[in-house]
């Protein structure tokens, strides 16, 4: 790969919680490295000198959890096409979740998804192993092979380890490594049959729901096993009050428990799915005004570290179809952003930096990953963040190969226009108009 | 004078739809009474039965009210339809589409699939019932009953006992009770009452003589017992009828004037018993003729003003 110029990303308002920075200034960027953040930084002839007025330079976006959908499931998203709506969406670090077609199991499919992201060269991507062989929810994947390969975390995201003596294990083990145990909350005997909340709309709607307890109960369960094997536990896609209110004693207990939410969580109702729309369905489902409000809280009071999408790409044969038949699972890469300065910014009165953090330098820690942060020396990853630019989600807008988003046709104010990893532009709508809006 | 070109539930119609409707069945079942049964006004029109579960009473019903109509009719079981063969639902409804029907009645074992198939055809669709949500036609035929009895639907009492949560029939019947006025009551087994009884516009009552005591309307659901599966919501057949089932002992309490109601088909000494179903106070059979008339006026009013309709 060629070097690349030089860039300077001059009077942007940078914004970094990790160094405490909230100032404007110049950004460069040199050598594939954040340089210097200064006032006023001269620079050479050959440097891409970017105007960033009026906009936010951001450590590169970090999401801890994506579904690229490759191998075996290529006609929904490819690492290529998930990449791109990456790095569209701000993001230069992701992490894939394993359950593939095969799934993520062994270390030749961790190593592939590395060797087809590195080709693909526009966003860091880093495997999620399954924690359990075929995601079947019996016997371990060979984590330290997984780690060796690559892999930086365990999930069977997408199906919940049921067994919790299999759980205990995963944790148990996890120590010797000081890996991550992520997980899916979700118990099946209460979730089962279900295909949206259950409640009000489900009463309304005529489907069967899944009530809030399947998914406390075993986030419940999974803190009690991290406390008993003194794990490391980090739960995905937190959807409940109920849930944050059990992560919250968790942490006040001082037990070693993270929690990510998506930005679906913290934008929509159950009434999202009215007139039996099946972009709306998802798993966990869209719960209540008052889950939507205390998960906000969450996000507020650090109780929830992270936004994490759950990007589930799925296409029109996947969607269009009769609601209990329909898959779980929206796109996200590309208006979680949008989402977050909408919803929590600019309505709950979030402070800018704060939505940053939880977007990049907590996800990172949690995972253990380099970025987060735009520490002089390390690796540029960074985003610039055009926060008043307006744009309306279509599908022709999107860069994903799937367009399953409950938010198509929304206009959103706020978004990513420059994405730079490793000191290369991946993403760049401020010097070229053509990308659309 | 419908609002929408397609009857997909109670929850999509308002009261003064519903009083219209109810008024043309009236009419309609005078022709019933007729030697001979058989008028012209959709003569010509195509009328499908795409059914994808299977039913007796609903699907002749609705086959009588076309043909009394004149209207041509053909029934699709989903055994015979291509469904087996991997065909998607709406590829199913666009082909028929393709042979320009004017109505297509269909029932489907999932919520939302007339929906569906209502956002991707032409024709009118009718829901003759869909998965747990709504089977608005029976719920039409209930109030009709209901009305030709007392007069009037408002300020009525209406129970309703049984599997309340899984019940379509229950779903568009205490909307349509309450929208024109009377107050709905539901008992049965706790497992079987919906997450939110209230977003219907029912009242809970675990007390069956309680919930029973001032109806004038009682009306027990068919147990299903091919819904029962792996996880009984109730012990046995034998304790339900002793706790939910309609007895004599149980009707003897009622109001002189209430009525027996039963959606059919009866699971005889199970929620209700034989003496009780074939009561005086029983309308059971009436709630079926009048289920052809409602029929009839659902199929001439989405017929006669789908041609003023863009």
């Amino acid at each position: 790969m060629t070097e690349a110029r030089p860039i300077l990303l001059s009077q942007g308002r940078v914004i970094d919680p990790v160094q405490e920075i909230d100032i404007v200034a110049d950004l460069l960027i040199q050598h594939g490295r954040i340089q210097e953040i200064a006032p006023r930084i001269s620079s050479s002839e050959d440097t891409n000198r970017i105007d960033c007025q009026g906009m936010w330079i951001v450590p590169g976006l970090v999401d801890m959890h994506v579904h690229l959908r490759e191998p075996g499931e290529e006609y929904k998203e490819t690492i290529e096409t998930g990449c791109m709506a990456a790095a569209a969406g701000g993001f230069t670090s992701i992490a894939c979740m394993p359950n593939t077609s095969p799934p993520n199991d062994n270390s030749a499919v961790t190593k592939f998804i590395i060797e087809r992201a590195r080709e693909c060269g526009n966003c860091r991507v880093f495997p999620v192993a399954a924690i359990t062989r075929g995601q079947k929810g019996g016997c371990l994947t060979e984590f330290a092979d997984l780690l060796a390969a690559g892999a930086i975390a365990f999930s069977d995201d997408g199906l919940p380890v049921a067994d919790p003596a299999v759980m205990r294990v995963a944790l148990e083990y996890s120590r010797n490594f000081k890996t991550l145990i992520i997980s899916h909350a979700e118990e099946l005997s209460l979730s089962r049959g279900g295909a949206m909340n259950e409640g009000t709309a489900s009463t309304r709607l005529g489907l069967k729901g899944i009530p809030a307890a399947a998914e406390e109960i075993a986030i419940f369960r999974d803190i009690c096993l991290a406390e008993l094997t003194g794990a490391r536990l980090h739960i995905a896609h937190v959807s409940t009050a109920g849930s944050v209110e059990i992560i919250r004693a968790a942490k006040k207990k001082g037990l070693r428990v993270t929690a990510e939410t998506g930005p679906h969580y913290f934008s929509l109702t159950e009434d999202a799915v009215d007139g039996y729309n099946t972009l709306a369905k998802m798993n966990p489902p869209l719960r209540t005004e008052k889950d939507r409000q205390a998960i906000i809280e969450g996000l507020r009071d650090g109780t929830i570290d992270a936004i994490a999408t759950d990007h589930a790409p799925h296409s029109v044969l996947e969607k269009e179809c009769e609601f209990h038949l329909a898959a779980n699972g929206i796109i996200g890469l590309e208006t979680a952003l949008p989402l977050a300065l909408d919803v929590l910014v600019r309505q709950e009165g979030f402070a800018e930096a704060d939505i940053i953090r939880l977007m990049t330098g907590n996800p990172s820690n949690i995972l253990g990953i380099s970025g987060g942060s735009l520490d002089p020396g390390k690796l540029a990853d960074v985003t610039v963040i055009d926060p008043e630019r307006e744009f309306t989600l279509t599908t022709e807008a999107l860069h994903s190969k799937s367009h399953n988003s409950p938010f198509l046709g929304r206009t959103f104010r706020g978004r990513t226009v420059l994405t730079i990893l490793e000191g290369r532009l991946v993403f760049d709508m401020l010097q070229h108009a053509y990308y659309m809006s | 004078m419908l609002k929408s070109r397609h009857i997909l539930g109670i929850s999509h119609l308002s009261p003064d739809e519903i009083s219209f409707i109810l008024d043309t069945a009236q009419s309609m079942k005078e022709i019933m009474d007729r030697p001979i049964k058989k008028v012209p006004p959709l003569r010509g029109k195509t009328i499908v039965n795409l059914f994808f579960e299977p039913s007796t009473r609903t699907k002749l019903s609705f086959e009588l009210a076309a043909k009394r109509l004149s209207a041509d009719t053909v029934g699709i079981a989903a055994s015979t339809s291509s469904v087996v063969k991997g065909e998607t639902l709406i590829d199913t409804a666009r082909n028929i589409e393709a042979m320009r029907p004017d109505i297509i009645v269909m029932r489907h074992s999932m919520s939302g699939a007339p929906h569906l198939i209502a956002n991707h055809v032409e024709s009118a669709v009718i829901n003759a019932g869909d998965g747990t949500n709504e089977h608005p036609s029976q719920a039409l035929l209930d109030l009709m009953t209901v009305r030709e009895h007392f007069g009037t639907l408002n300020g009525l009492n209406v129970t309703i006992i049984g599997d309340i949560a899984h019940s379509r029939v229950a779903h568009s019947d205490i909307m349509a009770f309450s929208m024109m006025g009377a107050r709905v009551t539901v008992c049965g087994p706790a497992t079987m009452m919906p997450p939110d009884p209230d977003a219907l516009g029912a009242r809970v009552c675990l007390d069956l003589n309680k919930a029973v005591k001032d109806a004038h309307v009682v009306m027990a659901l068919r147990i299903q017992k091919e819904r029962q599966g792996s996880l009984p919501l109730f012990p046995s057949e034998r304790e339900y009828a002793r706790s939910f089932g309609l007895s004599r002992a149980v009707t003897s309490e009622l109001r002189k004037d209430a009525i027996i109601m039963h959606p059919g088909p009866i699971n005889r000494g199970v929620e209700m018993s034989p003496e009780v179903a074939d009561s005086i106070n029983s309308v059971i059979l009436e709630q079926v003729t009048n289920g052809v008339a409602v029929r009839m006026a659902l199929f001439t009013l989405l017929l006669t003003d789908q041609q003023k309709l863009p």
